[in-house]
């Protein structure tokens, strides 16, 4: 069955895989077995085989065995993405004893056998496709790992639940950890939350220990109020600058007593913690259990720093704490790892022009009522108009404001659900009054997540699925006057609705935030074209990033709850402790490379790295590639003039060797 | 003990390269010395029948300047490959196509057109030449213009490869000692198929002007720019040079001289298209994002297969090709 | 030509959106013209003008180069130069006579396996309208290769 080699290229062997019947249902593996070895014997194919799971550790072993006892050169395996299996076979080989760098898979799954439907067609292609591997990897070079070592310091980016939670993961661990806020305190938007469904604990409750745990623990360096400007390096050796922004307090000296808040004459409306509902001092700390203690001044709000008097603040302060002289400040850190969770902005409700938000003053968004109805919150509690004192009769929720819909966020923002039917108790809880819920679908597939929308159906909340059109307070009747009217396709019962209440609640849906494309291009992740940070893999490496060393965690990849944040930062966390562990980092040996010979020095290349990887060296006139930063994308191997610069791994011959195989057939026919 | 013999020969080609060899001064009287000059229309009388009635692999050397533009080129080339133990492709036509190869981007009968029936023809009796005429006297023969213009090596297999519109003199001066020294047993041929008489980079290694980070936000052709900064790069003013792509061995004389590299050298070692590395260059430097702003940049190219091919096309990967317009000249 | 022509179109991905966004769509069983064969390159930064060249002289009907989404450049903006290079390329073919067509450019994340799908059919039927370019052939069978119609332009 074998055929010789009648040249003198390598020795290649070809692997097609049935992936069970995943491939051969649509392509003729025997056709294509066949055709490999009569016809690419003469591109040096000494072997061709098929097999049920070229994956299975039996189809590994036959690879193995072929290496050894058929002196094979390189290896081609026709089977799955590289994405999936590159590894495995790369580690058969090497295995076997031969550089793992020579063994090429060809995607004849998902580029073939997934996506044609006509068998004879689907075999062309994946023909093709295997000469275009077989031609490519008789141009493979061996490579060698590069190992580099890990630095044990990590950045944490986002001092949100799921921030907190990475860090302490790997704070208890025993690595020390810079955890970068770039508001005054950490807590994110949990801290701002009342209850938490379905459990109804109280947020503060189960939040502000961990909170107060990060703040004090030894192997965590809070930052906030400070934001990371300019990221450099790789896995394991990045070096980060953060800007300190002036707090215009000494925390050295201040002891957090407050007093200086007391005393600062203005107020101005709280537009962050609040949204908007209450008032804070110019002076001040977002909330009580701010963690760190220390209040900021808002300098452009301040009396002092507009108009150059006032200092009440700096006259109080029992430990002369306030230093007006503050100014910004930066710090560059060493560290190994990167765990991004910047969170989530909301959407802005106005933009749905006809929910009225911004113009009624009874519609209410989400975060509104969640301040609302918070103890602490500007109406201690109590669940009010805009008026400030009375209580709702009727309220309506609506659902998906701004998610599930083409003209805003096609997404869906799997909270919005639960919090609506936590607002509908909280609501009965404390007003009785009569609550409506506007759904398109209800959507409560956690744990204990439907039994509570049974509780909330029990307790007398009225469900009417239907997308609102409008809200509105042009009256029709008597009944309607004075009131919102919430303008539905009730489509259970089919038929048009007016349904008049006192108090609208908007479920507004969770959007990336408004720098999500400036925070991944500053640490060179993938963002999709709405803004959420793109996973390594959705299911299987939901935590990883394309790019090594950096994670990401919480709702930076899109909408989550509480309990998937905190699980994405201990993963996270454990992604780099794995790190860590291992002290050093294998990177693939994709790089550039500049022959000092050809290299002419006209800088053509110079300025193409967005890694900084190329140096010019002013005394010998030429440029050479710093492989530690080289990323291996390749775009100074295409761009040089003078051909001097190569690309291991996509090297000019490999990928021009593939167009000549992936065109074999054309080129046979027209011989 | 008899001289070993050296050819020359002219395709299409210009003629300017066998004045380079002329250039070599007194290094000439080195070659009448060394070889016996079997083959030379230039320079010694002497028929294509001579050539024939030498036995296979009697010359030594013979440097082919011209490319392949008709079928009495094809039949030399041949013809000559037979009698040669070495055979240089000499100069820019033959190794790469040159100025003539421009005329790949005309189908053979545009070009009949232009040259016979267009208005700077005078041309009263609308003759087109055919290759073969009955005339009184007998029948005359021409030769045939072959579908292309084709390199050397497109036609016979060559044994080394010297670029060059012309090749630079001192370089000609070189190759002739290293085939002397050769012949005396103090030097040995490179590999066949080398590139001789040139550098091992591009024309930017040669360059004297002064190189930076380069960011193009227009492109001006020469004459606009009044005058160039004579010390700088003259790309990063703008000025499309080709200098980053031609293989260096011309001591970068046209930069020197305050006028663009248009890249007479060819591609520099390994490289496949010439136009392709020139394109990719430029193309990577320009300081635009946006397409509009990209396109109103290269709109400062309004040549661009003249730019990237004038002499690389007949070797280029697409090698031919033909503009969306034909001249009208009527 | 005859309507039985199947055009040959080599495509170029980049690994981290636009393979990944083939992937996806062999994932879900999206089904897409089986003319495209695809190369994969670490970023659309590595495309050399010349494997467009070496695509079409040997044979292909036509270059589809797929990258990330501007912005979006795994390698922060080496996209951008696919772009500049593609743009300039285009106005190369065109004076060799090959439509600019023949040659395109599609943006598409490791999310949208869908568009993937949708662009490839698109191009396919682009390719397939303006018919086989065969340079490989033209070239062998010594007849000069001529793609666009050739216009009249008054001088």
């Amino acid at each position: 069955m074998s055929a010789e080699s009648t040249s003198n290229k390598p020795r290649i062997g070809v692997y097609i895989c049935h992936c069970g019947t995943n491939i051969s249902h649509t392509v003729d593996v025997e056709k294509v077995r066949e055709w490999a070895e009569t016809m690419l014997g003469a591109e040096g194919v000494v072997i061709a085989r098929d097999y049920k799971f070229m994956c299975s550790s039996l189809g590994q072993e036959l690879i193995e065995k072929d290496i050894k006892e058929l002196g094979l050169e390189r290896v081609v395996v026709a089977a799955c993405s590289p994405h999936l299996h590159e590894m495995t076979f790369r580690g058969a080989s090497k295995r076997a004893g031969l550089n793992p760098y020579l063994t090429e898979l060809a995607s004849i799954r998902e580029q073939v056998s997934w996506v044609h439907t006509d068998k004879a067609v689907a075999t062309e292609k994946a023909k093709a496709v295997v000469a275009g591997a077989v031609e490519r990897v008789v141009r493979n070079e061996p490579l060698q790992e590069i190992r580099v070592p890990i630095h044990p310091d990590t950045l944490v980016v986002g001092g949100g639940i799921a921030g907190i939670q990475a860090a302490l993961e790997i704070a208890n661990a025993g690595f020390k950890v810079y955890l970068v806020e770039r508001e005054p305190s950490i807590g994110g938007h949990m801290a701002q939350f009342d209850k938490t469904f379905p459990t109804l604990d109280c947020a503060a409750c189960i939040l502000t220990p961990r909170m107060f745990e990060a703040g004090n623990h030894p192997n965590i360096e809070l930052l906030t109020w400070s934001e990371v400007t300019h990221v450099a390096g790789y896995v394991g050796n990045f070096t980060v600058t953060i800007k300190k922004k002036p707090r215009y307090v000494n925390t050295d000296l201040c002891t957090g007593c407050g007093i200086c808040v007391e005393k600062c004459p203005k107020k101005v409306v709280d537009d962050v913690y609040e949204a908007g509902l209450g008032y804070r001092k110019v002076v001040y700390t977002p909330f009580a259990q701010a963690v760190p203690k220390y209040p900021v001044i808002d300098a452009p709000n301040c009396t002092y720093f507009q108009k150059g008097t006032c200092k009440a603040c700096e006259k109080f302060c029992p430990t002369n704490a306030i230093d007006f002289t503050q100014k910004e400040e930066y710090v560059t850190l060493q560290v190994g790892n990167i765990i991004l969770a910047t969170g989530y902005d909301l959407f802005d409700a106005r933009r749905v022009s006809n929910y009225g938000y911004g113009r009624l003053a009874n519609v209410f968004t989400s975060i509104e009522f969640e301040r609302m109805s918070n103890a602490a919150g500007p109406t201690a509690g109590n669940i009010v108009l805009r008026d400030g004192k009375t209580q709702p009769k009727t309220v309506g929720i609506i659902h998906c404001v701004g998610s599930r819909d083409k003209n805003y966020n096609n997404y869906c923002s799997s909270i919005c659900c639960m919090q609506s039917l936590k607002f509908a108790h909280l609501v009965r809880e404390r007003t009785g009054a009569t609550v409506y819920e506007f759904y398109i679908d209800m959507r409560t597939p956690m744990k204990a997540y439907d039994e509570f929308y049974q509780r909330v159906l029990e307790e007398g909340t009225l469900f009417v699925r239907g997308k609102v059109a409008q809200v509105t307070n042009a009256a029709r009747n008597e009944r309607e006057e004075g009131k919102l009217i919430i303008q539905v396709e009730d489509t259970l019962a089919g038929k048009q609705r007016r349904i008049p209440v006192d108090m609208v609640i908007l479920s507004i849906g969770m959007k990336p935030r408004r720098d999500s494309k400036e925070i991944s291009h500053l640490f060179g992740v993938g963002c999709s074209s709405d803004g959420w940070f793109i996973e390594k893999h959705p299911k299987l490496d939901p935590v990883s990033t394309m790019t090594e060393g950096v994670m990401i965690a919480g709702c930076a990849t899109g909408p989550k709850d509480i309990p998937a944040s905190v699980a994405q930062g201990a993963a996270a966390a454990a992604r780099v402790l794995n790190k860590i562990m291992q002290k050093e980092v294998v990177l693939e040996p994709i790089k550039a490379s500049i022959d000092q010979e050809k290299c002419s020095g006209c800088r053509i290349c110079n300025g193409l790295c967005p890694f900084n990887a190329i140096l010019f060296h002013e005394n010998r006139m030429v440029s050479e590639v710093n492989p530690a930063l080289c990323q291996g994308c390749g775009t100074c191997v295409a761009a040089c003039p003078a051909g001097a610069i190569s690309g291991s791994g996509f090297s000019n011959e490999q990928i021009l060797a593939q167009i000549d195989g992936l065109l074999m057939d054309l080129n046979l026919a027209a011989a | 003990m008899s001289k070993p013999k050296f050819a020359m020969y002219w395709s299409g080609s210009c003629g300017g390269c066998e004045i380079a060899v002329l250039n070599i001064h007194e290094k000439i009287l080195d070659v009448d010395a060394h070889f016996e000059v079997a083959f030379w229309p230039v320079a010694v009388d002497a028929k294509a029948k001579d050539v024939e009635a030498l036995p296979d692999g009697d010359i030594l050397l013979t440097l082919w300047n011209g490319s392949i533009r008709n079928e009495e080129n094809e039949h030399m080339a041949h013809l000559l490959r037979r009698k040669s133990q070495l055979l240089v492709a000499f100069g820019s036509c033959a190794t790469e196509g040159c100025i003539p190869a421009l005329a790949n981007l005309s189908p053979l009968r545009e070009i009949f057109e232009t040259a016979y029936h267009t208005i700077s023809t005078d041309n009263p009796q609308s003759i087109h030449p055919q290759p073969r005429t009955a005339v009184p006297e007998g029948e005359l023969t021409i030769p045939a213009l072959k579908d292309r213009v084709y390199t050397l090596a497109q036609v016979v297999d060559v044994d080394y490869y010297m670029p060059g519109c012309p090749p630079e003199s001192h370089q000609i001066a070189a190759v002739i000692d290293l085939v002397i020294q050769v012949l005396e047993g103090k030097a040995q041929l490179p590999p066949k198929g080398s590139v001789i008489g040139t550098g091992n980079s591009t024309v930017c290694d040669e360059c004297p002007r002064q190189r930076n980070v380069k960011t193009i936000k227009a492109f001006h052709r020469i004459q606009e720019i009044a005058p160039p900064d004579p010390q700088l790069c003259l790309l990063e003013q703008g000025i499309p040079c080709n200098g980053p792509a031609t293989r260096s061995g011309c001591d970068a004389r046209c930069p020197r001289a305050g006028a663009q590299c248009i890249g007479c050298y060819g591609p520099a070692e390994g490289v496949l298209d010439y136009g392709a590395r020139l394109m990719t260059a430029f193309a990577s430097v320009i300081d635009a994002t946006e397409p509009q702003e990209i396109e109103r940049i290269l709109d400062g190219i309004p040549d661009p297969v003249g730019q990237f091919y004038r002499f690389n096309l007949a070797d280029s990967l697409l090698k031919a090709g033909a503009p969306a317009f034909k001249s009208n000249h009527r | 030509m005859s309507a039985s022509f199947e055009p040959v179109i080599i495509g170029f991905t980049c690994n981290w959106c636009s393979y990944r966004a083939a992937d996806l769509a062999g994932t879900a069983r999206i089904k897409y013209a089986p003319n495209v064969r695809l190369i994969r390159l670490m970023c659309s930064g590595r495309l050399d003008p010349t494997f467009v060249m070496k695509a079409l002289a040997d044979g292909a009907d036509g270059v589809l180069i797929t990258g990330c989404h501007p912005g979006e450049c795994h390698y922060i903006e080496q996209n951008y130069k696919a772009l500049r290079r593609y743009l300039l390329l285009r106005r190369v073919l065109k004076g060799m006579g090959i439509a600019p067509e023949r040659v395109k450019l599609v943006w598409a994340s490791a999310a949208e396996g869908m568009k993937l799908a949708q662009e490839i059919n698109t191009f396919v039927e682009e390719i397939r309208a303006l018919g086989p370019l065969g340079w490989n052939k033209k070239l062998a069978g010594r007849e000069h290769p001529v793609d666009m119609p050739l216009e009249e332009v008054a001088v």
